[in-house]
């Protein structure tokens, strides 16, 4: 490693490295404003100015800029030389010579890299008096508010929105000291990745715009460590609260899952936690149908009453908690217990798991992924189910030009020359779908296809690899299989995509084969699988349950023959998971349906009993991701009102009713270890974070800033008697601002600051180079799972299903998922609502013409029995395969929908848009 | 010695000297004392020269505070204006330090020479919004942060605050 020498001190620094790094990851301060540790240096914003000697007797030195300066050994420079000093406080007195008078009513102040900078180069008073340039904004969607005035064109935006996220309607625009960012005309910013500019833009150009409008100081928010309960990607994230309301959501450093980045759904659908339709209160049904609200202890009791029977069932949450999962699971017994899947999704869920479990590939993290150089994605519309991943395969797709970079020898950090050497070079990235995706601009080749058929290319490109002649499949497929086939047998890295959301089991297994004739070819490193799966803890639920577990529709069977007297239903709302008719017949047929959830649903208004149940953010929980990593959240606050976390409710009735099984357990990490140890595969979750015992150098960790302001006055309205803080006993977190948030380990961060560093660029102070790639000090959270194995005899060999051909006069439904509207919570925030367009069918050009329907006419959805389930509208689109119709997952309209099933499509009469518009808002009431 | 000794006369001297000076004591409360406009007391949220409220909700005060008895909450009104849905006081907490006055970036928040406060009920010492809002601009008459900022309000369009040249047409290339 080399040796460079900073004002006069020797430091030895990672080879490959620039100089800004270098100092960064010495702890020295050094101003600068377009580097970015995950999109390189630009050298545009000339900030990072360090004096550069030749040898030890020259005296004058020349200036260069550190994030374009490698380091080399033996080199000498000087951070606090009076000319680089000064070179940087005049870059920043012109940068602000146009910058407006906004810092009280701008969004970004208290936490602006450009405040920051300031101080840190001492640049005080203004001497320019001309007059300032100003701008127009524009409107870029409910998401991102935009303030064109403060900018400083450090070009960051245009760097993470096209480069980096491969957005095309954001640019800079004129020139000179014209300079614009933003969209041709005003509009929604079309990338599901935009939120990300509210952190990357270092002023306040882009801003949150759900948070401008209740807007609080960063200073102010009280934070935790949690996870994204969006989907099952599992990316990390900082909330921050102030009186009792969730008022933003900002990335959480993970080296291995999100790193820098979250997409907007992530960002701005956890705001569903301040719906008005929360519940906050406990309600029993009287006769007259209608909820009394109970205080905690009636409800408890009656709770323990109906659960002290033999007849029982539950029902649990892939997007609740392991531990709540775990305890419903004890409540009312393994046989008793359905995971909370829909008959589809549950077989589907536990064959991810199995093949996961029993691959010999290296099941891919969000890391890992970025470092494929050839791609295969069966079955998944990635950007709208797991969405991460979408941004973390464009960067794959530049492995190609990292490879030709170092062949020239160029560092990677060297963005603009790699950019400019591999044009539109890039590793092969292969997607078959249903449908058209979001990444076919950078796919090499896209195949969208029938669900079978998808599965039969990839059982021929499994043969291709392993050498095999594949029957029964035609010459066409061959060929395109053949160099599919080649690109991942000449790939360093391959890696394959796969996952539930098309509802079909024959293209997951054909991804595990695919995945298995690479690991035969003994390629090392091993080639990576990635199974997608639906909600933030999909996996963890199929690792709670065992083979057999019971299906909902196994328990509909049970209550008509009036076998079940109770049923206890988890933070799930069951008309999700099935058709209205089946569900309505379960429910009907128990006297006593318990609902545990936080947010109102049909679920919640067909029980009995309805008890509140805290959401992510006031409660605790572990969450096992899509790559099976177990992950802690933590109360950002407390639960508001009555509502307890789920996992609360079911210790304590188990308590009530004097259960043997939690004698022992007296907190939520008993609950954890309990779990662990009675669940081989849920093993290590004890371990995805410290216990509540933890303390960081003897003292806790504060979610409140050391400069918190307004303590003594927040609650003064209600009572001018300050209470004492809360006490946070299941945590190591501490409800203040007492204790040290440095130097703790990676799964209890809840904020980032440093001294001098307000802005979210304090981070680089917690993290640390470990074999060129930061990482937190404080060790990556999370615990994995799933190891790869070796144990390739295990593998069960999967069938090539046949060809699917279309039936006459009949559709198969393929789900085409939404990003904005799939997910149940998501869509309860305004800001997301506003972007959920209404639920639709899709087929294409010859199949609408065969209809009789043009774009936007209405089609009625009949099945077989000629019954018409519902009516929705068409859009044209060629790239569905003939005899398929896609249709939008999870929207009310279209919940009577399965996946794979065949209808009988017709010309709706008579119809009008209005009609669907109001499926979606019926969904969304908060809107 | 001898110094000394001058020095303690000259004391005593002094001090006799006092006896026939006017009392600086008032009869408190038959006699009010005065007490210039800078003096530190009862805290008020004061308008600017056009009538319209002048905080901003910008938290500088609330940060500033030393025993941490303001709490506030900014909204964005129809006009473009930031202001506090609602602004706390707990003045039995506030040590009347002036803080708070100097941090305003606004000149919003003053502090006047009333300090008669005193209250049976500590829970009437907690102001809210409609107690601290006064009609005047306090100590400060001229200055409207907003003619100032560059945040384009009702009535004021970009380019139009103080020393901003006209928004550039960025399809203009000949400019
Ligand atoms: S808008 Fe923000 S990120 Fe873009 S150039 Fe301006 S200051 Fe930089
Ligand atoms: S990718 Fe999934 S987990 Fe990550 S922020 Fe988006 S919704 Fe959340
Ligand atoms: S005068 Fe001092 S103590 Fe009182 S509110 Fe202002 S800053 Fe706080
Ligand atoms: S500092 Fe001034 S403008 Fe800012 S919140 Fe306080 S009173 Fe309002
Ligand atoms: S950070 Fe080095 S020039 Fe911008």
């Amino acid at each position: 490693m080399p040796i460079i020498q900073i004002d006069g001190q020797e430091h030895e620094v990672d080879t490959g490295q620039n100089i800004l790094q270098a100092c960064l990851s010495l702890g020295l301060d050094l101003p600068y404003f377009c580097w970015h540790p995950s999109m390189g240096s630009v050298g545009a914003c000339r900030q990072c100015a360090v004096v550069q000697y030749q040898h030890a007797e020259d005296e004058h030195g020349r200036i260069v800029m550190a994030c374009m300066t490698p380091v080399t050994e033996g080199a000498l420079f000087s951070l606090t030389g009076d000319k680089a000093q000064r070179f940087r406080e005049g870059i920043v007195e012109a940068l602000m010579l146009n910058h407006p008078h906004d810092c009280p009513v701008c969004a970004e102040g208290g936490e602006c890299h450009l405040q920051d900078m300031t101080v840190m180069v001492g640049h005080r008073d203004r001497k320019y008096r001309g007059k300032k340039n100003t701008h127009h904004n524009q409107y870029l969607g409910p998401l991102i508010h935009h303030e064109m005035n403060r900018c400083i064109t450090c070009y960051r935006c245009t760097r993470y929105y096209n480069d980096y996220a491969g957005g095309t309607d954001l640019a800079a625009m004129a020139a000179h000291d014209h300079i614009y960012f933003g969209r041709h005309e005003e509009g929604v910013l079309e990338s599901e990745f935009a939120g990300n500019l509210v952190e990357v833009c270092p002023t306040g150009v882009f801003t949150d715009k759900p948070l401008v409008h209740e807007y609080t100081r960063k200073w102010d928010l009280q934070s935790a460590p949690s996870i994204c309960t969006s989907c099952a990607v599992g990316c990390n994230t900082s909330p921050g609260e102030r009186y009792g309301k969730l008022k933003r959501i900002h990335n959480r450093f993970n080296a291995d899952v999100n790193g820098y980045f979250l997409c907007d759904r992530g960002r701005f659908g956890a705001n569903f936690v301040n719906s008005v339709n929360n519940l906050n209160y406990p309600g029993s049904r009287t006769e007259d149908g209608r909820f009394n609200a109970l205080d905690q202890q009636q409800a408890l009791l009656k709770m323990a009453e109906a659960c002290d029977t033999n007849n029982i069932a539950g029902i649990g949450s892939p997007r609740a908690s392991v531990e709540a999962n775990y305890l419903l699971r004890t409540l009312v017994g393994a046989d008793n217990f359905a995971p909370g899947f829909s008959d589809v999704e549950q077989p589907l869920v536990e064959l991810a798991l199995t093949i996961q479990q029993s691959s010999s590939a290296m099941i891919a993290d969000i890391k890992n992924i970025e470092s494929a150089d050839a791609i295969l994605i069966l079955g998944e519309d990635v950007t709208n189910t797991a969405p991460r991943i979408a941004l973390a395969l464009r960067q794959s797709v530049r492995n190609k030009a990292y490879e030709l970079a170092a062949d020239l020898g160029l560092e990677s950090w060297q963005d603009s020359a790699i950019r400019t050497l591999a044009q539109n070079q890039r590793s092969p990235l292969f997607i078959a779908t249903v449908g058209d995706s979001r990444l076919d601009d950078v796919a090499e080749e896209r195949f969208n296809l029938a669900p079978d058929d998808i599965a039969r290319l990839g059982f021929a490109v499994a043969a291709n690899i392993a050498g095999e002649a594949n029957l029964g499949s035609d010459d066409e497929l061959q060929q395109k299989a053949k160099n599919i086939a080649k690109a991942l047998k000449n790939a360093k890295r391959p890696l394959i995509i796969s996952g539930t959301s098309c509802g079909n089991s024959a293209l997951m297994e054909s991804a595990a084969q695919v995945t298995q004739a690479l690991c035969n070819a003994d390629k090392q490193p091993l080639p990576l699988l990635s199974m997608i799966v639906a909600e933030a803890n999909s996996l963890g639920q199929a690792m709670l349950i065992s083979d057999n577990a019971v299906s909902l529709s196994d328990l509909t069977a049970r209550a008509c023959a009036g076998a079940l007297e109770t049923l206890v239903v988890l933070e799930n709302d069951l008309y999700r998971r099935g058709k209205e008719k089946d569900i309505n017949e379960l429910l009907e047929n128990i006297t006593n349906v318990i609902v545990i959830d936080g947010l109102d649903n049909r679920t919640l208004s067909a029980s009995s009993l309805a008890l509140p149940a805290a959401n992510f953010a006031e409660s605790e929980g572990t969450l096992v991701s899509m790559e099976g990593r177990a992950q802690r959240h933590y109360p950002v606050y407390l639960p508001n009102a009555q509502r307890r976390a789920s996992w609360h409710w079911l210790l304590a009735c188990l308590k009530q009713m004097g259960r043997d099984e939690v004698t022992e357990i007296e907190c939520f990490d008993d609950i954890t270890q309990a779990c662990a140890t009675q669940n081989s595969s849920l093993s290590g979750i004890t371990t995805a974070a410290p216990n509540h015992q933890f303390r960081n150098i003897g003292v806790k960790i504060p979610r409140q800033t050391h400069r918190y302001s307004g303590r003594t006055a927040m609650r003064a309205d209600i009572s001018v008697h300050e209470p004492k803080q809360p006490v946070d006993k299941e945590t190591p977190l501490a409800f203040s601002m007492e204790g040290l948030n440095r130097s703790q380990p990676g799964s209890l961060l809840p904020f980032v600051w440093a001294p001098g560093w307000n802005s979210n660029q304090s981070l680089h102070k917690f993290q640390s180079e470990v074999g060129g790639q930061l990482k937190l000090k404080g060790g990556t959270a999370g615990t994995r799972l799933l190891q790869a194995t070796d144990n390739s005899n295990n593998i069960a060999l999967f069938e090539s299903p046949a060809a699917f051909k279309a039936l006459k006069g009949q559709w198969q439904m393929v789900p085409r998922h939404k990003i904005y509207g799939s997910d149940e919570l998501s869509v309860h925030s305004p800001a997301i609502a506003k972007l959920v367009r209404p639920a639709f069918v899709e087929i294409n050009a010859s199949d609408a013409k065969k209809l009789g329907v043009n774009d936007g006419d209405g089609v009625d959805l009949n099945d077989n029995k000629g019954d018409k389930l519902t009516t929705l509208e068409v859009s044209i689109n060629d790239s569905i395969a003939t005899g398929c119709v896609g249709y939008s997952v999870g929207f009310i309209a279209t919940e009577n929908l399965l996946a794979g099933e065949s209808l009988v499509l017709s010309k709706a009469e008579n119809w009008s848009p209005s009609e669907s518009q109001q499926a979606v808002s019926s969904g969304v009431s908060d809107v | 010695m001898f110094k000394s000794l001058t020095s303690q006369l000259q004391t005593m001297w002094t001090i006799l000297q006092h006896t026939f000076t006017k009392a600086e004591t008032v009869q408190y409360p038959e006699e009010m004392p005065y007490l210039a406009p800078r003096y530190r007391g009862r805290i008020v949220l004061t308008n600017d020269p056009d009538g319209d409220e002048r905080c901003v909700a910008c938290n500088l005060c609330a940060v500033a505070c030393p025993v941490d008895c303001i709490a506030l909450q900014q909204g964005v009104r129809d006009d473009g204006r930031w202001y506090p849905q609602f602004f706390r006081i707990n003045f039995s907490r506030c040590i009347m330090c002036g803080m708070c006055e100097e941090a305003c970036p606004t000149n919003a928040i003053q502090l006047t020479p009333d300090f008669e406060m005193c209250e049976y009920d500590r829970q009437s010492m907690v102001y809210e919004k409609e107690h601290l809002q006064i009609k005047g601009t306090g100590k400060y008459h001229d200055y409207n942060f907003y003619r100032v900022a560059g945040l384009a309000i009702a009535g004021k369009d970009k380019g139009e605050a103080q020393n901003e040249s006209k928004p550039i047409d960025i399809k203009d290339l000949l400019q």
